[in-house]
């Protein structure tokens, strides 16, 4: 019912003169006005269907890269002995902590998207947590596999868990290397609850539409008998509030745990108070990078750009422009308390990262990490999914070079120049790393088979007609304005189907 | 045995509408009956005060669930730093005063023991997991998972009764009303 002043206002509105007011729509999270049942229908439909011949081939040789680099690399230095590696007297931490760091940092976006933008209310996350949350655990169990191997006899491993020793020793609570096992060991266990308790819903979906008898009962004792009754949702959202509040301050914590490593030590160009902000937001960094270089193929792959638009693309290049910037500033802020404290160790240590024997890592890790994400100030950059292809394998490279040019070009050289050496990964370095590359892809190759890799239920949330007073909703259409969509240019171009 | 007698379970109504539901909701809460549920693929905003639930207790759980690991970080590490095996390195001592370092691994375990109750706390307040229910029998439930929206009123409600709940749910306008029967008597 309009009063009498909505009628007159209405009437004002109609009889607005001069040129119509432009007004920017909000960017639809989901575009082109998709049913609940769509969404089902998509995403169920990737693990339903035949996997698409591109799925194989990639799933092929990442599998075997897998199983040559971790299986076959880790027999043969588990069967001959840790030396097979290039770590040295002087070189205590190569390539496996740099490896460790890596891929741990990689972990903290899919962290990031779904506790902090969850707390904040960044509704644009639900696209993209579900495969970003796979990444982080499938990124925590490669980090796993190097410290795991590197304590030399691995069969010993058991020695960091807080029980006696064989010689009824304790282990050092004191020790940053302690602190480690336990932030790792809980990040990782509860990042699988966070991804899984999320994923309870949507296996309960796929239960409901299986057809096989396997296939039924496997996805029904994962989903636990979920029935989507309302007083489940209820303890459900608090069960999930409550976890993004304690991964938020956790995901901050473990990567300032493990820049403790290095920062507690005495060793010039590591014991500096910057370190914890720094790889914090170096792992936040990396990270998103890593979760657009695999989602951007998966999208174009399985047809979900309607679920992960041009928007979210966009947002993630900003924050990789922004941490990009942070680690920037990072870096430039080392060099300078290098110059300005006076400390000459200190100076020496970044003069031989600038221009040592390994001047070229510090230099790719400059061009990569700073230069690079600087083209996301330009739209253009953003909307070109090349270019943030591009970007996102620099920042990949660039990062980590970052922890090989932290440990790798600072151990070997310390305080004493007649101890100093040149160190060298050997060939099992190598295929380690690459291997455990090939394991991340062939994990998440297997993720987006068998599991839903968008989160369904809330996708469905962030539906107009989910909101339960949207019948309510009366169209107050402004005739004084011209509504444009954000990404008009896309649509008219036929990159987004209408 | 094709004459045993099956126990009903209660009327199942669909709703076209998050808006329908949500006002179907209401007046089940207003019209007292006490063993009904909503049911829908994906949490319905402000559908818990239409139901009329009480808030989860689950924060309180997962707050001494946090205390409990607090208090075990702090144990582990004091009494085999400071009582079991002391030991003096980065020149600190071997007593209280070295609790700082005690820290990262306190806060850890909090967390972990935070994470652990949440989860065991949450499926203890719902009650799963179940193997079956008796909604599973209805066919039409299996949209709950899809884009069905719900409501069950159950028999065992005292406001219950056979003719007048599937009136009062056709009343709310909900549509394909089925009478659900338990399977597993």
């Amino acid at each position: 019912m309009a009063t009498a002043t909505e009628t007159k206002s209405s009437a004002e509105v109609k009889e607005r003169k001069g040129p119509k007011l432009p007004v920017l729509l909000r960017e639809e999270l989901i575009l082109n006005n998709r049913s609940a049942n769509w969404v089902t229908e998509r995403i169920c439909g990737i693990l339903e269907k035949p996997q698409p011949m591109l799925w194989w081939l990639l799933f092929i040789p990442a599998a075997l890269v897998a199983a040559i680099g971790v299986g076959f690399g880790l027999t043969y230095l588990v069967s001959t002995g840790v030396g097979v590696w290039g770590n040295t007297n002087r070189a205590m931490w190569g390539w496996p902590i740099v490896n460790f760091v890596f891929w741990i940092g990689i972990g903290h976006a899919g962290t990031l998207i779904s506790a902090i933008l969850f707390l904040t209310r960044q509704n644009w996350r639900t696209s993209i947590n579900r495969a970003a949350e796979a990444m982080t655990i499938f990124a925590v169990m490669c980090a796993g596999i190097f410290p795991a191997f590197h304590v030399g006899r691995v069969w010993m491993v058991w020695f960091l868990a807080p029980i006696p020793n064989a010689n009824a020793i304790w282990q050092n609570f004191k020790s940053p290397l302690l602190w480690d096992v336990f932030a790792v060991s809980t990040y990782f266990t509860i990042s699988l609850i966070f991804w899984y308790l999320g994923m309870v819903p949507d296996l309960a979906t796929i239960r409901d539409r299986a057809t096989g008898k396997v296939r039924k009962a496997l996805y029904g004792i994962f989903s636990l008998g979920w029935r989507g009754s309302n007083r489940h949702w209820q303890h459900y959202e608090v069960a999930y509030l409550l976890l993004a509040a304690i991964s938020t301050p956790l995901v901050l914590s473990v990567h300032s745990i493990v820049s403790f490593d290095f920062a507690t030590s005495v060793v010039p160009g590591w014991h500096t108070t910057i370190f914890p902000p720094y790889f914090v937001a170096g792992a936040v960094f990396g990270g998103f990078a890593m979760v657009l270089t695999i989602m951007i193929p998966a999208r174009a792959l399985y047809g979900l750009q309607d679920m992960i638009t041009m928007k979210h693309i966009d947002n993630m290049a900003k924050i990789i422009l922004t941490t990009g910037t942070i680690v920037g500033y990072a870096y430039l802020m080392e060099l300078f308390v290098a110059y300005f404290s006076g400390a000459k160790y200190e100076a020496m240590a970044f003069k031989y990262r600038l221009f040592g024997p390994e001047a070229i890592g510090y230099w790719t890790m400059m061009s990569c990490n700073v230069i690079s994400p600087q083209l996301f100030w330009w739209r253009k950059c953003r909307e070109n999914l090349w270019v943030v292809m591009g970007v996102c394998m620099a920042v990949n490279i660039g990062m980590w070079f970052e922890r090989f040019v932290i440990i790798v070009t600072t151990l070997p050289r310390m305080w004493l120049p007649g101890d100093w050496k040149t160190y060298a990964p050997s060939p099992v370095d190598v295929m380690t790393f690459v291997g455990t590359i090939g394991m991340f892809l062939t994990l998440f190759l297997l993720f987006l088979r068998f599991l839903p890799c968008i989160n369904i239920a809330e996708v469905k949330w962030t539906l107009p007609e989910s909101d339960p007073h949207h019948d309510d909703k009366e169209e107050l259409d402004d005739p004084g304005v011209v509504k444009i969509a954000t990404y008009q240019k896309e649509i008219d171009n036929g990159a987004v189907k209408a | 045995m094709s004459t045993s007698v099956k126990k009903v379970y209660g009327y199942l109504a669909e709703f076209e509408s998050a808006s329908k539901l949500w006002k179907a909701c209401e007046e089940c809460r207003d019209a007292g009956f006490q063993k009904w549920d909503a049911f829908s693929s994906f949490p319905v905003h402000g559908l818990d005060k239409a139901m009329g639930l009480k808030k989860s207790i689950l924060p309180y759980l997962v707050f001494f669930g946090g205390l409990t690991g607090l208090a075990t970080g702090f144990g582990l590490a004091y009494i085999t730093q400071v009582e079991i095996y002391p030991t003096i390195v980065q020149a600190k001592p071997a007593n209280i005063f070295t609790v700082p370092a005690f820290f990262p691994i306190m806060f850890e375990l909090t967390i972990l023991l935070s994470g652990f109750t949440t989860l065991f706390g949450l499926l203890g307040l719902m009650g799963l997991p179940r193997l079956n229910h008796p909604l599973f029998a209805s066919e039409q439930f299996k949209r709950v998972t899809d884009d069905g929206l719900f409501i069950a009123i159950e028999a065992r409600d005292p406001k219950f009764s056979p003719l007048g709940t599937r009136e009062f749910l056709e009343q709310l306008g909900g549509t394909n009303i089925e009478l659900v029967e338990d399977d597993a008597n």
